[in-house]
C-alpha cells in the first residue's frame, strides 16, 4: 500500500470534499463556538449593568466604517486570487493575493491609529466593562487578522512556488485560507454594529 | 513545610493542579491523544492521520502547556490554588501562579483543538473501501464523538481564559462586581463583571469534559468485551445510537454544577431535565455491554479483568451522580465529599481501568509481545480493592456533610467527628492503590523485553483491522491494501470455520 495519505488534493468520491475543507470548516465551527462565547459574554455583561454607554459616544464610527469597506474589499480580492488559479492566471493571482494582504495591513493600521486614540484620552481596557469588551474583543479579531495575513504572505511568497509543481494543491490552498479569512471578515462584520452603533 | 506537615497554601496548590493534571494532561492524551492517535487509523484501515503536521503541532502545543502546568509551581506563591475550577473572584486576585496556569490551559486547549480537527477528519475522510459508517467499531465511534465534544466545547473555556487573563493583566473587571472589599482595602477596579459568568462558560466546557473522559474509556471497554465473550455486541446500533445523543446531550446539562449559585428555579428544572435525560443514553451502552456477557464462553484474561471492573464501577460512579442531578439533593451534597467520590468513581475505577484494560489489550501489537499475566492479575485485584477503600469512605463522609477543599480534613468541625476516622482508611488505601501499580510497571518495562512473544499478528483472535496489520504496524500501517467487507464484531457466526471472522475477510 502507498504510504501517502489519499485525497490531500483530490476529492474523496462519496463525501465530495478533500480533507483540508473539511478541517477548515471544522475549526471555523470552532471559531464560531470561541465568538460565540465572547458575544454570549458581552450580552449577559450588558444585560447585567445599569450604564451601559452607547457605542458612537466613544468610539469612532467613520473610521470604523472606513476599516469594514477595506475588510469586505479583501474578501473580495481573496475570491479573485482562488478563481485567478482556477482560470489558471498565476500573475492576477499574485497581484489579488498581494492586495489581499495590503487590505489586512490597512486594516491593522487604522487599528493602530484607532487604539492609540484612545490610550491618549485615557480610555483603558481597565476603564470600564465597555472598554473591556471592545479591547478584548478587537484585540482578538485583531490577532485573526494579523494570522491570516502571515498566511497569505506565505502564499504570496516562498508557498507560491507550489504552482509549478501541484497547481491543482495551491489552489486547494488558497480556498482554505480564503475560507478562514471570510470568517475573519464576517467576524469584524458582527463586531462593528455591536460595539460601534448598539 | 514546618515540621513536615503542609502550608494550607501549599494543600491548596496540590488540590488545584491534581484536577488540572489528571484531566488535561493525564485522560486526555492519553484516552484521546495515546490510544485514539494510535489504534484509530488502524480500525478504520487508514495509512495514518490525515494532517500529521497538524497532529505534531498539536503535540507541540501540549508539551509547552505540560511545562508551563508544572514550572508554575516554582512560581512566586506556587502554583495555581484557586481549584481547578478558578472560580473568581478569588483566582482573579491569587498569586502568580493561576497566571500560568492560564497560560498553559490555552496551550492545552490549542493542542485539543487541533487534535479534534485531525480525528475527525480522519475518520471521515481515511476509511478503507467498504469500510462503512456501520461498519467502524465501537472505539471509532466514541473517539469520533469525542473529537467533536472537544471541538465545541473546548472554545468557550478559551474564551473565559482569555476573559480571565485580561482581568488578571490588564485590570479589566469581566469576572469582579463592583464593590469588592479585600483585606479591609476597596478594590481599585471599574467593577461591574459577573463571577457567575465565569462559571457558565467553565462549565459549558467542563461538563462536556467529563464525556471526553468516559467515551473512549467506553469504546475500549466495548473493544475488549467483544473479543473475549467471543459476541457480538448486543445492540450495536442502539449504542452508536446513544453514543450520538450522549455527546449532543452534554453540551446542554453544564448548569446542573451551578444550582447553589441563586440562577432561579425554572432554569434549575431545565438542567433537572435534562440532566435525568442524559442518563438514559448512559444506560443503554452499560447494559447492553452487560447484556453482551450473557452466554459468553468469556476469557477472563488481564484487559477482560479490567474491562469486567469497569461495569460495575462506571456503574456506582453513574448512578450516585443521579441525587447530584437534582436541585433539592444536590442542596446537600453540592461541595461535599460525595461529589468527590461519585466523580472518582467514573473516572478511576471506570476510565482508568479502561485504560488499563486497553495497555494489557493492545500491547502485543505495539511491541510483538505479551504483558504477563501473573503480574497483570497481581496489579488488578489489590488496585480494584484499594480503589473502593479510598472512594467509597469518600460517598460516607460526603453524605454527613463533610465539605471538600477542607485543609485539615473536617477535624475543626463538629458535624465531622462521626466519620474522621475514615481519613486514615483513605489514606491507607491511597498507598496500597500505590504500591499496586508497582507490578504494572515492572511488567510494563520487562515485557517490552522479555515477554511471551506472540506467534501471529492477531494474538487475541479478533476481528478489527488494527489485527490484520504486521505487528508492530509499520510506515502507512498496511503492507497490502485492505478492504472491509463485513460488520465489526462477527464473532462465533454459525457456520463459519473460526469463532471469528475478520472484517476483511472477503464473503464467499
Amino acid at each position: 500500500m502507498p504510504d501517502t495519505i489519499p485525497y490531500t488534493t483530490h476529492e474523496r468520491p462519496d463525501t465530495g470534499l478533500y480533507n483540508a475543507k473539511i478541517g477548515i470548516w471544522l475549526f471555523l465551527a470552532s471559531e464560531v463556538m470561541l465568538f460565540g462565547a465572547l458575544f454570549s459574554s458581552y450580552v449577559l455583561l450588558r444585560v447585567g449593568s445599569t450604564n451601559w454607554p452607547l457605542g458612537h459616544t466613544i468610539l469612532n464610527v467613520p473610521i470604523a466604517t472606513f476599516n469594514t469597506m477595506v475588510l469586505i474589499s479583501s474578501s473580495v480580492t481573496m475570491v479573485m486570487a482562488w478563481a485567478s488559479l482556477k482560470l489558471n492566471n498565476f500573475k492576477k493571482y499574485r497581484l489579488y493575493l498581494g492586495l489581499t494582504v495590503l487590505c489586512g495591513l490597512i486594516f491593522l493600521v487604522v487599528k493602530g491609529f484607532e487604539y492609540n486614540a484612545k490610550f491618549e484620552h485615557h480610555l483603558f481596557p481597565s476603564t470600564s466593562t465597555f472598554m473591556a469588551v471592545y479591547f478584548t474583543l478587537t484585540g482578538l479579531h485583531g490577532l485573526h487578522v494579523i494570522g491570516g495575513i502571515i498566511v497569505n504572505a506565505y502564499f504570496l511568497g516562498p508557498g507560491s512556488k507550489m504552482w509549478f509543481k501541484e497547481p491543482e494543491r495551491l489552489t486547494n490552498r488558497i480556498e482554505v485560507s480564503g475560507l478562514y479569512w471570510h470568517f475573519v471578515d464576517l467576524v469584524w462584520i458582527f463586531l462593528f454594529p455591536v460595539l460601534y452603533l448598539l | 513545610m514546618p515540621g513536615g506537615v503542609m502550608l494550607p497554601e501549599f494543600y491548596n496548590q496540590l488540590g488545584a493542579m491534581h484536577g488540572t493534571i489528571m484531566v488535561f494532561l493525564g485522560v486526555v492524551p492519553l484516552a484521546v491523544g495515546a490510544f485514539g492517535n494510535y489504534i484509530v487509523p488502524l480500525q478504520i484501515g487508514a495509512p495514518d492521520m490525515a494532517f500529521p503536521k497538524l497532529n505534531m503541532a498539536s503535540y507541540w502545543a501540549y508539551f509547552l502547556g505540560g511545562v508551563t502546568m508544572l514550572v508554575s509551581f516554582f512560581a512566586p506563591g506556587g502554583a495555581a490554588n484557586s481549584g481547578w475550577t478558578s472560580y473568581p473572584p478569588l483566582s482573579n486576585i491569587a498569586t502568580m501562579g493561576q497566571t500560568m496556569w492560564l497560560f498553559g490551559m490555552v496551550l492545552l486547549i490549542t493542542s485539543s483543538l487541533l487534535g479534534a480537527v485531525n480525528f475527525i477528519v480522519t475518520i471521515i475522510q481515511l476509511r478503507t473501501k467498504g469500510m462503512t459508517f456501520m461498519r467502524m467499531p465501537f472505539f471509532v465511534w466514541a473517539q469520533l464523538v469525542t473529537a467533536f465534544i472537544l471541538l465545541l466545547a473546548f472554545p468557550p473555556l478559551e474564551a473565559a481564559g482569555v476573559l480571565q487573563l485580561m482581568d488578571r493583566l490588564a485590570g479589566t473587571s469581566f469576572f469582579m462586581p463592583s464593590g469588592l472589599v479585600i483585606s479591609g482595602q476597596p478594590l481599585t477596579i471599574s467593577g461591574g463583571g459577573s463571577p457567575l459568568l465565569w462559571q457558565h462558560l467553565f462549565w459549558f466546557l467542563a461538563h462536556p469534559e467529563v464525556y471526553v473522559l468516559i467515551l473512549p474509556a467506553m469504546g475500549i471497554v466495548a473493544e475488549v468485551i467483544a473479543n473475549n465473550t467471543r459476541k457480538p455486541l448486543w445492540g450495536l446500533r442502539m449504542m452508536i445510537a446513544s453514543i450520538l445523543i450522549l455527546g449532543f446531550l452534554s453540551f446542554i446539562v453544564w448548569a446542573h454544577h451551578m444550582y447553589l449559585t441563586g440562577m432561579g428555579t425554572v432554569i434549575s428544572a431545565f438542567f433537572q431535565t435534562t440532566t435525568m435525560m442524559i442518563s438514559i443514553p448512559s444506560v443503554i451502552i452499560l447494559s447492553s455491554l452487560f447484556i453482551t456477557l450473557w452466554g459468553g464462553s468469556i476469557r477472563f484474561n488481564a484487559p477482560m479483568l479490567f474491562a469486567l471492573a469497569f461495569l460495575p464501577m462506571f456503574g456506582i460512579g453513574g448512578l450516585t451522580g443521579l441525587p447530584l442531578g437534582l436541585a433539592i439533593a444536590d442542596i446537600h451534597l453540592h461541595d461535599t465529599y460525595y461529589v468527590i467520590g461519585h466523580f472518582h468513581y467514573v473516572v478511576a475505577p471506570g476510565t482508568i481501568f479502561a485504560l488499563f484494560a486497553g495497555v494489557y489489550y493492545w500491547f502485543p501489537k505495539v511491541t510483538g509481545r505479551k504483558l504477563n499475566e501473573a503480574l497483570g492479575r497481581l496489579h488488578f485485584w489489590p488496585s480494584l480493592i484499594a480503589m473502593n477503600f479510598i472512594f467509597m469512605p469518600m460517598m460516607i463522609q460526603g453524605l454527613a456533610g463533610v465539605s471538600r477543599r477542607l485543609y485539615d480534613g473536617g477535624a475543626s468541625y463538629a458535624h465531622a467527628q462521626g466519620v474522621l476516622h475514615l481519613n486514615v482508611v483513605m489514606s491507607v488505601a491511597a498507598w496500597a492503590l500505590a504500591i499496586a501499580q508497582i507490578p504494572f510497571i515492572i511488567n510494563l518495562f520487562w515485557s517490552i523485553k522479555s515477554g511471551e512473544r506472540v506467534k501471529s499478528d492477531n494474538p487475541w483472535e479478533a476481528t478489527t483491522l488494527e489485527w490484520s496489520t504486521p505487528t508492530p504496524p509499520p510506515h502507512g500501517n498496511f503492507s497490502t491494501p485492505v478492504e472491509v467487507y463485513r460488520g465489526p464484531y462477527e464473532y462465533s457466526v454459525p457456520g463459519a470455520q473460526k469463532d471469528f471472522t475478520p472484517q476483511d475477510q472477503p464473503k464467499v
